[in-house]
């Protein structure tokens, strides 16, 4: 009998149907990986099964864990299970930690519950789940608070208390999303030792295909509340059968047309040479899996647009669009008693580098490393303690607001997240017209209006979304729209934040693109701040990698990616989940 | 931490001094010369003179303000024009009611708010919560006055278990004390109670929509014990605040209530003061409460120091 068998789970929130009749089951030992798109009913899944959906939630089906059926179940027994039998670790390890509560109170709390142990025994108990997963009581007593942690660390302390009394189910929501990669495969390989360690059933929640597949002995493909596929990772993988795994699959791995030959001949070909390898690469009909889809596009995109976009090697004859040098960052350090302080903490550590007009630069590296510190500098947003930042030779560093105005023009932002860079009263008009204060003379209502609606048409809006609120908008619109913002003010560079990180794979696929489209249509060079390898490889002709505040290694993109140099950026690559490479494993272990 | 409270102590200090600048300031700008008050309309202007001379009322600005300052760190707040008694006396003699009545309502409006919070929250959108905050609702719109003179029917008059008013004075023992103030304390305490009681349901509310509340959740803990063992300690920062707003008001501003119950408290006495222009004694009141207000600001900012570690880093 399986250890958790959901059979025919539907549940709806408000007579509106949130799942339909879902089935999955979970054996002892067995990691089964639960893939979707956000709102595809993935958590609430987990939450039905833990008994702690929203008040409003109604299930109709049955779950059934270890004998018992968990909706028949009374809330006392739900109490029993839950920590117990059943553990379950979050998505955000920030925020998923009580505190005002030691790291000791919160894993000894579980364990008094159910074991009712007594608080030194109890404490006992934790001390050495902590050592399990990572914390070793000599570097991290329990008397530590969350906020002295960092998050990879939180996240262990919230596996440890998931795992506290070894339960026989592990779910995990998105464990990893909020994580860097290096982070992320450290808390995978803790996830499997455990799973392995006491044949504890594993139920992965992830939208990353390739985490999971990495991860999952059997794969579960979810979408708006059902169950489309499901079966053994490496089949299902391989054979795509179901059209929305193939979609799912090659979105994850998606390069924006125009872009995969720049990346691999950059330098190499002149323009028209590469047009014609687009030609010729069409003509032979070359079609792998996710090719063929792609092919078509490059042939579209290089038939119709201006073909000079391939990036130019070198670019000593031409000013540079952004000059750094010796660019340093200091913030003060806490103070420790009335009189002393520690020493200050060095986010940007003597960084030069250059960007060329119209090139797109990824800036990667492990969270912490200060690539932000570094984008807030190059958008004249902090000051820095040293150093010179030069944006079309002219210097930027120690201005004034006014005469910074050009400056602000040139250099425009996208934010990660697309969800709290509006204003969610203002309409949509006025949020993209905003940087539009900037230009001199500034432009009457009637010029103003005729820029946003041709912004809007730049990201593939309509011109009628101007009157909407931010609400209105899905996440993907909600980043064209804060692309159009960015572009309004037709800046020479575009700093994008962790700007696809939030999305889900397909809409990520079709905003790179977008990102892709605007950099040859309108020739604006970008920096890319990601821990996305993915995503660098898709979009970036030239790659910097930062750790510590200082940049280690910088060149081609697939150069760098391919062939690291440098620890930090070795570390990134082996870290990063690629999902060609996961389902080779895969194919491998489970023949 | 100590960086934390040295900043604190820094703020109290020089709200301490700001304050004691404003009210020098305007009792400066305020017409009539205390001496002639003191001797009445007929005094000669040689006695004015003698007696201005005597107060240091002929010295320059800064000189008397340093003066009035250095006094009152050695408690000296002057005499009272009317009384002619040194300040300081009235308002022990005052204080020894206030104070005690004070920290009663306090501990009352406490004891009774949070588990009614608490209550209200854990039944969201439930009956009790509906019933309970309604309560509150009325609490916050009944003035306490009514109050008191429902509870002095009931208490005093009906039942005869408290005196109707008046305070027999400490010698009389503690509990004679205590049974003049019980009353007035409860009439004072239940509107406090009703707002600090809606203060705490609606940041548990915020509270329980937390990340950590659902881990707790998940450990296996039942909602009542994740309230109370986590959201609640989580949710005492704004209930802190308040109550630290509402000490300040039940120490100076129960005028009514002391009025109603006919006790000697510091609200009637700055009352009479005003009225009689005995400037000086507003002057060592306003500045004492002041100085309360400051003292209980700073307890406040330790105790958030308290309930939440990441603030002791700082």
């Amino acid at each position: 009998m399986s250890l958790l068998a959901i059979e025919n789970l539907s549940l709806s929130i408000d007579e509106t149907p949130i799942l339909k009749a879902v089935d999955l089951s979970i054996e002892p030992g067995e990691v089964l990986g639960l893939v979707g798109e956000s709102g595809s009913g993935k958590s609430m899944t987990a939450l039905a099964v833990m008994r702690l959906l929203p008040d409003a939630a109604k299930a109709r089906g049955s779950i059934r864990f270890d004998g018992t059926d968990l909706l028949k179940a009374d809330e006392a027994a739900m109490c029993r299970l839950r920590g117990d039998d059943i553990g379950m670790v979050f998505q955000e390890p920030m925020t998923a930690l009580n505190p005002v509560k030691t790291i000791g109170e919160q894993v000894a709390e579980g364990i008094r519950w159910h074991a009712g142990a007594s608080r030194a025994e109890a404490e006992q108990r934790a001390a050495r789940m902590l050592d399990r997963v990572g914390l070793p009581s000599q570097k991290f007593p329990l008397s530590r608070y969350p906020h002295q942690l960092s998050g990879g660390q939180r996240q262990r302390v919230v596996i440890a208390i998931a795992c506290a009394l070894k339960p026989k189910l592990l779910i995990a929501d998105e464990p990893t999303t909020a994580l860097d990669v290096v982070l992320q495969a450290q808390i995978l390989e803790l996830l499997r030792e455990l799973v392995a360690e006491s044949r504890m059933g594993l139920l992965l929640i992830s939208h990353d295909l390739a985490v999971v597949t990495e991860m999952s002995d059997r794969i579960a493909v979810m979408r708006g509340g059902e169950i489309l596929e499901t079966g053994e990772t490496a089949k299902t993988l391989s054979a795509q059968v179901h059209p929305y795994t193939r979609q799912l699959a090659l979105a994850s791995m998606h390069v924006p047309a125009g872009r995969r030959i720049s990346s691999s001949l950059e330098g190499k070909v002149p323009p028209k040479a590469a047009e014609g390898i687009a030609e010729g690469w069409r003509g032979a009909g070359k079609t792998t899996p996710e090719s063929g889809f792609e092919s078509w596009r490059t042939a579209a995109r290089t038939a119709s647009g201006p073909s000079g976009h391939l990036p130019f090697e070198g670019g000593e004859d031409v000013t540079p669009l952004l000059s750094v040098e010796n660019l340093r960052k200091d913030y003060p350090g806490a103070r420790i008693s009335l009189f002393s302080k520690q020493k200050p903490f060095c986010a940007v550590d003597d960084v030069s580098f250059t960007l060329a007009p119209g090139r797109s630069t990824a800036l990667v590296g492990r969270s912490g490393c200060g690539k932000s510190t570094l984008a807030r500098l190059v958008l004249a947003l902090e000051r820095p303690s040293g150093g010179t930042i030069r944006l079309e030779g002219e210097e930027i560093t120690g201005k004034s607001e006014a005469e910074l105005l050009p400056a602000r023009r040139a250099v425009q932002i996208v934010f990660q997240d697309p969800y709290g860079s509006f204003d969610p009263r203002h309409r949509v008009e006025r949020l993209v017209a905003e940087p539009l204060g900037l230009l001199r003379p500034a432009p009457d209502r009637a010029a103003r209006r005729e820029l946003v609606a041709e912004a809007l048409h730049q990201v593939g809006m309509k011109p009628d979304d101007m009157q909407k609120y931010p609400h209105e908008f899905s996440g993907g619109q909600r980043q064209r729209l804060s692309i159009a913002r960015a572009i309004i003010t037709r800046p020479k560079l575009v700093v994008a934040d962790e700007a696809v990180s939030a999305l889900d794979v397909s809409i990520r696929a079709q905003i790179l693109d977008l990102f892709s489209e605007l950099n040859r249509t309108l020739g604006v060079a970008y920096l890319f701040i990601t821990h996305d390898l993915t995503v660098a490889r898709a979009i970036t002709d030239e790659v910097l990698v930062m750790h510590e505040g200082r940049i280690v290694e910088r060149g081609q993109t697939a150069a760098v990616l391919d062939h690291p140099r440098s620890e930090a950026a070795r570390a990134l690559v082996a870290a990063a989940p690629d999902l060609r490479r996961a389902i080779a494993t895969k194919m491998r272990e489970q023949g | 931490m100590i960086a934390y409270l040295a900043q604190r102590l820094l703020v109290a200090a020089a709200t301490l001094l700001a304050a004691s600048l404003v009210v020098f300031a305007m009792l400066e700008v305020i017409p009539g010369d205390p001496a002639r008050l003191m001797l009445g309309m007929n005094a000669t202007p040689d006695a004015l003179e003698a007696l201005r001379n005597e107060m240091g009322l002929n010295d320059p600005l800064p000189v008397r303000y340093l003066d009035w300052v250095a006094g009152m760190a050695a408690l000296d707040f002057g005499r009272s024009y009317t009384y002619s008694v040194p300040v300081i006396d009235l308002i022990v003699e005052r204080i020894v009611v206030s104070l005690p009545l004070a920290l009663i309502s306090l501990a009352l409006s406490v004891v009774i708010a949070i588990p009614a919070g608490a209550f209200a929250a854990q039944r969201r959108g439930r009956a009790g919560d509906a019933l309970s905050m309604g309560a509150a609702q009325l609490g916050v719109a009944i003035p306490n006055f009514w109050f008191a003179l429902l509870l002095i029917y009931l208490f005093a008059v009906w039942l005869r278990l408290v005196p109707a008013g008046g305070f027999p004075g400490w010698s009389a023992g503690i509990w004679p004390a205590l049974k003049a103030l019980l009353l007035p304390a409860v009439a004072l305490a239940l509107p406090q109670a009703a707002i600090l009681a809606r203060v705490t349901r609606s940041a548990l509310i915020e509270t329980l929509g937390e990340d950590y509340v659902r881990t707790a959740r998940a450990k296996g803990l039942p909602f009542g014990t994740v309230l109370w063992r986590h959201a609640l300690r989580n949710a005492l920062i704004p209930v802190l605040t308040i109550v630290g707003l509402q000490f300040s008001f039940l120490l100076a501003g129960t005028i009514i209530i002391e009025n109603v119950f006919y006790l000697p408290g510091l609200g009637r006495l700055v009352f009479q003061a005003i009225t009689q222009r005995d400037l000086i004694v507003v002057e060592g009141v306003v500045m004492l409460l002041v100085a309360t207000v400051v003292a209980v600001n700073f307890l406040v900012d330790i105790s958030y120091a308290v309930v939440d570690p990441r603030l002791r880093a700082r």
